[in-house]
């Protein structure tokens, strides 16, 4: 039970992760940026618990926000470039907040206890969780309340005109400029948004396994995070749930007597979805199919009721 | 309304346009012609600031559009279509539209209601318009989906969404068969009626002739002659331009 519920937990984080991408790649940006603010999101929310004793809450909540506040000042010099060069642009800054936690040292005595951020030591003791009597069923619960609530969020972003705004560009820049949409202000907004939920993923993430140090963030870490809406693909948020489940369930889990060898698996899914379904898995024609079975099979209840 | 003073583009070595003045008077249909690689699409660039000139201005009702970034240019009051269909294809008919769309244009609209807001009202226009555009029965298809012919009327009630003063159509009748082409001289006219000025460049000479109540021809970057398009049809420079001076023409083209 413990298992399932820690791939339950391991699932719900990176779905974050993968959704805080999905919401930048809508607007056609590549970023490998999000493994950093999900570090900032995983720090700040730390140190806010374990040294300031804060309640859970407000402490992701201020490890989002952060995490956002640094996604949009990022946001400007990195989005005035695009593809290749977004990417090299957003390495470096995961590997600044990476190096930059790689170096933080706040040792603190907090109730006779040393605790805080160890530098090379990584930070641990974020034991908010343990220490208020949380069950690991509880914790679960949490994060995927909060996954729901981006999900949620999301899935309405599409049905308004600021989520058409996203997507159109995302498809034509130029086209999109020429209908009066300030790109900047867009990719921006969209950068900061996928900031937030990284850094609310980080929060849960360092809490959930009491323990983070610079291993965690590593760039490896940020190509996981766009491969999910790749593999999933960006017609629907589900899209990018099902890769994860896939990917962390089945491939990361399931294979696990592979050992290292499921990167190699890993790498050949993701040139596979590339050359066979470019939309990803779940791409229109699916999703309209999906739809028409779902309006069938709701009809033939209504007939048989 | 709309003044292209002395506009010069130069690309590295190539004067893409160089030296051109016209004036477009508010409601006229105002067509922009010339050989390949005379500039048409360029100008149409430059006015929607695609490109930066290299010198010259451009002047929207007295109002300098070089000081103006390119997507604020639409809220100035100038929309545009593509030479090459740009539609967001991914995008349903009717969410291209909401894309574009503005409430009325020149005030601003609440942020919230603007971004995320569904009016009853705002859905009613935009509806109206797909009825106008003859494609009211394909609001929830996908852009990319759609035919030629419908694709180039999406792109056009794409641009009206903003409620423009001022169209740049470029192109807008390139593959276009004959019956489509009467289609867009009417939507074209139609336009003008509503009180929107056009700017037409175009090679399709069966539109250009019928629509437009003044013509410039560029060639090499130069407005060559200027007129009604009975007095184009009838220019000697501008045929030369397009065909080549015989050997008997009295002054080369050059």
């Amino acid at each position: 039970m413990t298992y399932l519920l820690g791939i339950f937990q391991t699932i719900g984080v990176h779905t974050l992760l993968g959704l805080s991408a999905y919401l930048l790649l809508l607007t056609g940006q590549l970023s490998l940026a999000q493994v950093g603010f999900f570090a900032i999101g995983a720090y700040v929310s730390g140190i806010l618990t374990v040294i300031f004793t804060w309640h859970i809450f407000p402490a992701l909540a201020i490890g989002a926000f952060t995490a956002g506040f640094f996604a949009f000042l990022v946001g400007f010099p990195a989005l005035r470039v695009k593809g290749l060069m977004l990417v090299v642009a957003t390495i470096s800054f995961s590997e600044i907040v990476r190096l930059f936690f790689f170096n933080l040292s706040w040792r603190v005595n907090v109730n006779g206890l040393e605790v805080g951020p160890d530098s090379t030591q990584g930070f641990r003791e974020i034991r908010y969780f343990a220490a208020n009597g949380w069950e690991q069923i509880h914790i679960v619960g949490l994060i995927w309340f909060v996954v729901m609530v981006v999900m949620v969020g999301l899935w309405w972003l599409d049905r308004v005109r600021a989520g058409a705004v996203l997507r159109a560009v995302g498809t034509d820049e130029l086209a999109a400029q020429s209908s009066g949409i300030n790109l900047t202000m867009v990719k921006v907004a969209a950068m900061t948004g996928g900031g937030v939920i990284a850094g609310i993923g980080g929060g849960l993430f360092a809490h959930s396994t009491t323990y983070v140090d610079h291993h965690t963030f590593v760039i490896l870490l940020a190509t996981f995070a766009v491969s999910y809406p790749i593999i999933g693909g960006l017609r629907s948020v589900m899209g990018t749930l099902l890769a994860v489940i896939f990917i962390q369930g089945v491939i990361v889990e399931g294979l696990r007597f592979m050992g290292d060898y499921r990167n190699l698996i890993f790498g050949l899914l993701i040139i596979l979805v590339m050359n066979l379904r470019p939309q990803g898995l779940l791409d229109g024609h699916l999703l309209e199919d999906m739809k028409k079975l779902l309006g069938r099979l709701t009809k033939g209840e209504k007939a048989d009721a | 309304m709309l003044e292209v003073r002395n506009l010069v583009k130069h690309f590295g070595g190539v004067r893409a346009v160089d030296g051109l003045d016209f004036k477009i008077q508010q409601g006229e249909v105002f067509g922009l012609i010339g050989p390949n690689g005379s500039g048409k699409s360029t100008t149409v660039n430059l006015v929607c600031g695609v490109f930066a000139p290299t010198d010259g201005e451009i002047l929207l009702d007295g109002v300098d559009l070089g000081a103006v970034a390119p997507h604020r240019r639409v809220d100035t009051g100038v929309a545009r279509t593509f030479q090459n269909i740009r539609l967001f294809g991914e995008l349903t008919v009717w969410q291209n539209l909401w894309v574009a769309w503005r409430d009325n244009p020149g005030h601003e609209q609440g942020w919230v209601s603007n971004w995320f807001g569904r009016s009853p009202a705002r859905r009613q226009e935009i509806q109206q318009l797909l009825e106008f555009s003859g494609l009211g029965d394909k609001a929830d298809h996908l852009a990319g989906n759609l035919a030629f012919g419908e694709q180039r009327r999406l792109e056009l009630a794409r641009a009206m969404a903003a409620k423009p003063k001022l169209i740049l159509l470029d192109e807008p009748a390139a593959g276009m068969n004959s019956a489509e082409v009467k289609d867009l001289c009417k939507r074209v006219l139609a336009m003008k009626e509503m009180g929107i000025t056009v700017l037409l460049v175009e090679h399709v000479m069966e539109l250009v002739m019928n629509v437009t109540d003044r013509i410039t021809v560029l060639n090499f970057g130069k407005p060559i002659a200027q007129g009604t398009p009975v007095e184009i049809q009838n220019n000697q420079i501008v045929q030369e331009a397009y065909f080549g001076s015989s050997d008997n023409a009295q002054g080369g083209a050059s």
